[in-house]
């Protein structure tokens, strides 16, 4: 770690793993952190919208169905333009990783919460399930003819080798796009709230007459950045998913 | 020079593909902004597709934004 300054700002401290409940088994660490409590928030939160929504199972929906209800359509709606009808079978899955990403960094959001998302490690467990999953699902359902993949009709033979390279290193690097897009955003985002409430801190409590009352200045610019962070919440866990989609269709469809 | 002086500087110099980030998206706006004037009944379907571009050229940027962050506290 670099060298903190006692008493000087620091904004990483947020995303420290504070261990809740120490579990050793078979020399693992497999503690109850913080970010696993998170998870289970999320987890329980998913749960209790489903489940409960459909208590009543009107016809003309509850608030809480229609919630429900809508993101159901919302990731339906996705996995059915994006990876046609063969992809029904997965919408299950779609539909849970959309859930989990969007409540995890949704609950984020929230002051003194922890953001599950804003780890490598966790986005990047999501991501290489993925990958491998969709190269799986595309050897089962191709079998060697999967690696046609790679050669884009209509090239002139000299070009291919390159290309052929050229295209795998770009598949290859789909999960590490795709996690570190995600936490990237995460991370970046929460940064700069807390560098900003750092600002906003020592401007009020400054003691100076003058820079006092202009700490309103960045206090107004967090109302206005968290309202973007919520978008932002929102609109990483929609493009997750529907890269996820993507992916899935390149390798049932192969281009 | 300092290793933690280099560390800086680089962190500083990995913040300038922030630049390419922001005319992407820039790119990706506008040209969603004039063909929604052209043809405004055909703008709602491209919205999922402008949410998706903006994504990827903003991640592009934030893979820079990584580096920095990987010299900073990782190295």
């Amino acid at each position: 770690m670099a060298a903190e300054k006692s008493g000087a700002p620091d904004p990483m401290h947020q995303f420290d793993i504070v261990e809740l409940i120490d579990i050793e088994l078979f020399g693992l660490n497999l503690s109850f952190t913080n970010s696993s409590l998170f998870m289970v928030f999320s987890v329980a939160l998913i749960i209790f919208l489903t489940l409960f929504s459909f208590n009543g199972r009107a016809t003309i929906p509850t608030r809480l169905q229609s919630i429900a209800e809508l993101s159901y359509e919302f990731v339906a709606k996705m996995v059915r333009d994006n990876v046609g009808d063969e992809g029904q079978k997965y919408f299950p899955f779609i539909f849970c990783l959309f859930m989990f990403v969007l409540f995890c960094n949704m609950l984020g959001m929230i002051p003194y919460t922890f953001t599950v998302t804003s780890h490598i490690i966790v986005t990047f467990a999501l991501a290489i399930v993925i990958f491998f999953g969709v190269t799986l699902i595309g050897f089962i359902m191709h079998g060697i003819k999967f690696f046609n993949f790679f050669v884009p009709s209509g090239v002139p033979k000299a070009l291919l080798p390159l290309l052929v390279v050229i295209e795998v290193i770009s598949y290859l690097t789909r999960p590490v796009s795709l996690s570190v897009r995600l936490f990237a955003n995460m991370m970046a985002g929460h940064t700069m709230l807390k560098v900003f409430g750092f600002f906003v801190a020592g401007m009020f409590f400054s003691g100076n007459l003058f820079i006092s009352p202009l700490g309103i200045a960045p206090l107004a610019f967090i109302v206005a950045f968290t309202g973007l962070e919520i978008l932002v919440a929102f609109l990483q866990a929609y493009v997750f998913a529907i890269l996820t989609c993507i992916y899935l269709n390149d390798s049932i469809h192969m281009h | 020079m300092e290793p933690e002086a280099a560390k800086l500087i680089g962190a500083g110099l990995a913040t300038i593909a922030l630049a390419g980030a922001g005319i992407g998206i820039g790119t990706i706006f506008g040209n969603y902004l004039s063909g929604a004037l052209r043809n405004p009944s055909a703008a709602p379907g491209q919205f999922p597709n402008l949410l998706l571009g903006f994504a990827i050229a903003e991640a592009t940027g934030l893979f820079g934004l990584v580096i920095a962050l990987i010299l900073l506290f990782v190295v």
